[in-house]
């Protein structure tokens, strides 16, 4: 277990958690302001791997590609809230969760119908197919290290959106008095409408992103919809830095525990019983994170001052 | 009396199945500044929220400058020019003072030279200095200030207040009535619900008296101060205008 080591996954980490965060600020915006469980969240991201997959095959350029899943993926999300979602903000979280979980069933096999099943792969776009060194004699790949890079500026961008202009004053007052928001002139309808499109872009980016390193298939979002589920428990729901910190610690304590818990245990434990607990035990350490989490703070690491 | 701005005619109002209004009747003129008066639970509040499309109406019919608002959302009826200044403020207290005033501002159709940041502050010099404080670290006076002053910056014909001098210091009362004198005097049209008779006979043109959701009297300041059985059968003891 030496530095370099430490340093490709900790690296590993915050690419994971960049990725979680473009996934976990749209979901808990959508909850903590409209008060709806989403759980198709990860089949948006799906759809912007798909999207991109897909531009990428008429445009032959990655950017583009990128560009065209995330604008489409928006479009989808916009219509995907007017035509479905509209009616579930008042129902119980039971009936968001059902007709969710119905839209995920729905767009996995959009995709299987149109794509078919078997997995899409898009390469790594070429100005960036290679590996840079961190350290003298360190390589680490260069697309890799740009979507940390795209992530952190998502996350400054998303930051003063919230913070400095007109949306981002009613995306908060909303959450706080949505009734007084509509009192004053403002269509909260189509407020919600930007907000949900505006998460749908997000996953999107992420899932178009993912697509050179991951494989394009159906139900590829439902993994990370699990892990961003406890990204903004953990960080708090409705909060766009608790989603931030969510995501840099869950993708953290996942890569970092998968490649040393195994052979810490090692130094404990008996060969063999390290060998059958230690892979157990690295995929539950989000889990006992988030226990933790909650233990010391029931609201999240940010419980959200906007409700 | 000029032509009614707001006017709401034999208008029901319930919560789910019980009833809170009864045919309500109400009228302010273009400019003019009318009181809502009667004890608690009598359905003024009602009232103003029915005029918002914020409680569901039946019946009867609502205008503003004569065209009817009584099946828009609670959006479209504030953008033809209602502001509102809710019962308990309700500041969003997750934003600052600015962001308050500017979230929601909207130079709509403002009697008189447009609301900008700088002509509420010019009303309101104290929130000049609070401007950066959030809105759940201001006094109640102060809320109350950045409520009507969240009000005005959406540009209104009509401004609503509902109990906007509860559980303010008497300075504060005083300086909020005077803005409304001020407000009044730029022609900007102000329904008001308060308890204060004395203070409503000088602002407002006329008055009306709700009694368990019905209208039960309506007339104009000197009738009011002429007929002092009027609020104390309906307000209670002690309800004389000074
Ligand atoms: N949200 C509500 N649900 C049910 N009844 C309500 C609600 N709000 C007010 N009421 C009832 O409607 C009547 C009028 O209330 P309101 O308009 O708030 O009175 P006021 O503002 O004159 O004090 C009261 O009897 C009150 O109990
Ligand atoms: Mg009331």
């Amino acid at each position: 277990m030496d530095t370099i080591l430490i340093l490709t996954q900790a690296l590993n980490g915050l690419q994971l958690g960049v990725m979680l965060f473009l996934m976990a600020a749209g979901l808990t915006l959508v909850f903590g302001i409209m008060n709806l469980i989403n759980l198709a969240h990860g089949a948006l991201y799906m759809a912007g791997a798909y999207l991109a997959a897909a531009a990428y095959g008429w445009t032959g350029s990655f950017l583009a590609a990128v560009a065209l899943a995330v604008a489409g993926t928006a479009a989808l999300g916009a219509a995907i809230e007017l035509a479905a979602l509209r009616g579930l903000y008042r129902r119980d979280h039971l009936d968001q969760v059902l007709a969710t979980f119905g839209l995920i069933l729905f767009l996995n096999e959009a995709a299987r119908l149109v794509w078919g099943p078997a997995a899409l792969f898009v390469p790594v776009p070429a100005a960036l197919a290679h590996t840079v060194a961190i350290l003298p004699g360190v390589p680490y790949p260069a697309y890799r290290l740009a979507i940390i890079a795209v992530g952190v500026a998502v996350a400054g961008g998303l930051y003063l959106l919230i913070a400095r202009t007109r949306l981002g004053m009613l995306i908060r007052a909303g959450a706080s008095n949505r009734t007084m928001v509509a009192a004053l002139g403002v269509d909260v309808g189509l407020l919600y409408t930007a907000v949900f499109a505006l998460g749908a872009g997000l996953a999107a980016l992420a899932g178009a992103m993912a697509a050179p390193i991951l494989s394009v298939e159906p139900g590829m979002g439902e993994p990370i919809l699990i892990l961003t589920l406890v990204v903004i428990v953990v960080g708090g729901i409705g909060s766009i830095r608790g989603a931030f910190a969510g995501a840099l610690l869950i993708g953290c304590v996942d890569t970092i525990g998968r490649a040393f818990l195994p052979s810490m245990l090692r130094a404990v434990l008996a060969p063999s019983a390290s060998a059958a607990v230690g892979p157990a035990l690295a995929s539950m350490l989000i889990y006992l994170t988030m226990a933790v989490v909650l233990a010391l703070r029931p609201r999240g690491l940010f419980a959200a001052r906007t409700g | 009396m000029t032509r009614p701005l707001l006017e709401i005619a034999g208008v029901d109002a319930f919560y789910g199945a019980s009833q809170a209004l009864f045919a309500m009747e109400l009228a302010v003129a273009e400019g003019s500044a009318v009181a809502l008066i009667g004890r608690n639970g009598m359905g003024k509040t009602t009232t103003i929220r029915a005029m918002l499309g914020l409680v569901a109406t039946r019946g009867g019919a609502i205008r503003f400058r004569g065209t009817r608002i009584d099946r828009l959302p609670p959006h479209r009826i504030a953008r033809a020019g209602i502001g509102l200044v809710p019962e308990g403020r309700q500041i969003f207290p997750n934003l600052t003072v600015r962001e308050n005033l500017v979230a929601t501002a909207a130079g709509r159709r403002a009697a008189g030279p447009a609301w900008t940041l700088d002509r509420v502050y010019g009303l309101f010099p104290r929130l000049r200095e609070r401007q950066g404080n959030m809105g759940d670290e201001l006094s109640g006076g102060e809320q109350q200030m950045l409520a009507i002053g969240r009000a005005l910056m959406t540009g209104p014909l009509l401004l609503v207040l509902d109990e906007a001098t509860e559980g303010l210091a008497p300075l504060m009362r005083r300086e909020i009535w005077s803005c409304l004198a001020r407000l009044k005097g730029e022609g900007i049209a102000i329904l008001v619900v308060d308890k204060d008779l004395g203070a409503l006979a000088r602002l407002c043109d006329r008055h009306f008296i709700l009694e368990r959701g019905h209208c039960v009297w309506s007339g104009d300041s000197a009738a009011l101060l002429a007929a002092p059985e009027v609020p104390h059968r309906y307000l209670g003891l002690g309800a004389t205008p000074q």
